[in-house]
């Protein structure tokens, strides 16, 4: 009924092939483009980024990055922790070297070390699949980790071997250190979270993307179309090592402000990331933020229900957020693969005819 | 519709219906495939000529399919040369063999399934799309001109298989008739050289077989591509090919025009059996 496309004619190859090709859709992303930009800075405080805005807008690239990999191009990643960390400690050094260089140029930076480290740690790809590139990649993950830890010259020998952001600003705005406005460090995430997920759904729904996908699909198939296997494989890990890497880079430098590497980077990130996208939706971007947005939402939700309403101690509602998130793993592999957009694909579908279904 | 045999001489000649065949495009020499102690194909050459449709039948196990690998690059022939375009060709791995201009269907359906049928058609236009990865990052430019300029000959290809109406729905919901037809839209998509069909035709009822043949036979009359196929099916293959070579046990125990094979000895043993005394 209010969800229709009659009278939405797309005349030309170029409109139909457009990020939304329904006028209903594009005008919903404009006006949530028009939130995020114009009416959230000006009403949020140190709480509310803090603990829902930059989680949600930073894990919802790190969830695109792995979506790339794991959705699109069929590539099962557990190195996702190890990834952000390249991002983080490739930023740190670059701060730390080059204090006068804008923190844009940093995080853009961290990004192309990941995706050089990620195309290198993919090679492995070329010859193995499934289950035993998972594991591949979980030596990634601890190797990484392990290295950090270890090289003193990753920290710049702090006597912690904790990395911490010095105080940075662009255009002369304070973005990293302690002493940030919550309106600025949103809008600075904001920008590096648009524009990942512009780039890659311009990437996905052109010919790499379709690449990556028959790859997926069928790579036997994908090669004899004349796909060359192993460049659409590192391709897709440097694409999605690159956003993996600024998310770290940001997740470090914007979120956390000091970072230990095993406490924040390690296996666990890997696997909440790589859930974000299972319960999100693989293969979608917008599957992404849902994800990303259900796994940040979850346990404030589950904090202001149990512990603030209802009083239970605060152990038993941390508890209680794995077993939620351990049940919903499982139903949605089980009934929905395609997860919360798939859902959304299906509501749409059905409010198109909505209430007139025949 | 009987052909005369083929006059092996002449450069270029015209068949009975009009259609002119041209000079040899594929040339396949002394082929040897071993799989350890067993011979799959043994010392078979055989040419592919320009605009013709070449059969090539025989019992299972002929060897027929492992002959259609050679030539797509799935497997490298132990002995022999492949002759391409009037070059040897080296090995080469079965990507670079469809950027020159080779596209497959396969005996199995060897879909993308997780994409729509128009993201499949356009998997066909890949090797010809070069934008960088930065350019189609934004969008923008190259990017966007290849991807319209290549939609067009996508939608060509899908306007002339008659799959228009399902262009956008995912190939997993398409009974099995229509996701062959759109297994060859994909591969006519890369307006090849040489289309190899692996069993087009296998489980359709007659009136999908009837169809099917009619786009083989529009897609060599309008386009010219020239058709290699592989079918079980003895009036089909009498019926569309110029030329058939008949395999049995990975030897080649004839060749040459349908009428030709189908009085030929050896061949009529190899389909029916031979009393052995």
């Amino acid at each position: 009924m209010f969800y229709r496309e009659a009278g939405d004619f797309n005349t030309s190859y170029a409109q139909d092939q457009q990020t939304f090709p329904i006028k209903f859709d594009r005008y919903r992303y404009y006006l949530v483009l028009f939130v995020a930009i114009f009416v959230i800075p000006f009403m949020v405080n140190d709480y509310w980024v803090n603990s829902l805005f930059l989680p949600f807008l930073i894990y919802a690239i790190a969830a695109i990055g792995l979506n790339i990999l794991v959705g699109y191009c069929g590539q099962v990643s557990l190195g996702t922790g190890g990834f952000m960390a390249v991002g983080a400690y490739a930023c740190y050094k670059l701060m730390t070297a080059m204090p006068d260089v804008s923190m844009f140029i940093h995080i853009l930076l961290a990004g192309v070390i990941t995706a050089a480290v990620g195309a290198l740690f993919g090679l492995p790809s070329l010859r193995i699949k499934g289950f035993y590139l998972a594991v591949a990649t979980l030596a990634a993950q601890f190797f990484l980790v392990w290295l950090f830890n270890r090289v003193p010259w990753f920290y710049n020998y702090s006597a912690s071997g904790q990395i911490s952001a010095p105080e940075r600003d662009t255009f002369g705005i304070l973005i990293t250190g302690p002493n940030t406005d919550a309106w600025a460090t949103y809008m600075f995430c904001l920008i590096f979270t648009v524009g990942s997920a512009l780039v890659a759904r311009n990437l996905t729904r052109g010919s790499v993307g379709r690449k990556w996908m028959a790859i997926r699909d069928m790579d036997i198939a994908a090669e004899i179309i004349g796909v060359n296997p192993l460049r659409a494989k590192l391709t897709a890990f440097a694409v999605s090592s690159f956003f993996i890497g600024i998310s770290g880079a940001l997740f470090f430098s914007i979120y956390l402000g000091a970072v230990e590497v095993g406490e924040a980077f390690g296996i666990q990130k890997s696997f909440l990331v790589l859930f974000m996208i299972i319960i999100g939706g693989l293969g979608s971007i917008f599957g992404s933020f849902a994800g990303a947005a259900f796994l940040v939402l979850l346990p404030v939700l589950l904090k202001i229900v149990g512990v603030d309403w209802l009083g239970w101690p605060t152990d038993i509602v941390a508890h209680l957020q794995l077993v939620i998130v351990g049940g919903l793993i499982i139903i949605f592999l089980i009934a929905e693969p395609h997860g919360l957009a798939q859902l959304w694909r299906v509501a749409k579908e059905k409010l198109r005819l909505w209430p007139f279904p025949h | 519709m009987e052909r005369d045999s083929v006059k092996d001489q002449a450069d270029s000649y015209v068949t009975d219906d009009g259609r002119t065949i041209g000079p040899t495009v594929m040339e396949m020499k002394n082929i040897t495939l071993r799989f350890g102690g067993v011979e799959a194909i043994k010392d078979i050459s055989f040419d592919i000529r320009e605009g013709e449709i070449r059969a090539i039948i025989g019992p299972n196990g002929a060897g027929k399919s492992s002959m259609l690998n050679v030539i797509s690059g799935f497997y490298v022939p132990q002995e022999g040369e492949v002759w391409y375009k009037g070059a040897q060709r080296p090995p080469m791995k079965p990507y670079q063999v469809a950027q020159q201009g080779i596209a497959r269907t396969f005996q199995n359906i060897a879909l993308f399934e997780g994409m729509s049928v128009l993201d499949n058609v356009m998997t066909g236009r890949l090797t010809q799309m070069k934008s960088g990865l930065l350019a189609q990052s934004l969008w923008k430019g190259k990017a966007e001109r290849e991807e319209v300029e290549n939609r067009e000959i996508a939608e060509k290809v899908i306007d002339f298989l008659e799959i228009q109406a399902i262009r956008k729905t995912p190939v997993a919901r398409l009974p099995y008739g229509l996701k062959k037809r759109v297994e060859l839209a994909r591969a006519l998509a890369a307006e090849p050289t040489i289309l190899l069909l692996d069993e087009p035709m296998a489980g359709m009822n007659v009136e999908e077989k009837e169809d099917m043949s009619r786009f083989i036979l529009d897609v060599n009359d309008e386009f010219g591509t020239t058709i290699a196929l592989i079918e079980h099916d003895m009036g089909v293959v009498m019926d569309l090919s110029d030329r058939v070579v008949v395999m049995d046990y990975g030897r080649k125990i004839g060749d040459g025009s349908p009428h030709d094979v189908r009085n030929n000895q050896e061949v009529i043993d190899a389909y029916l059996g031979v009393a052995h005394d």
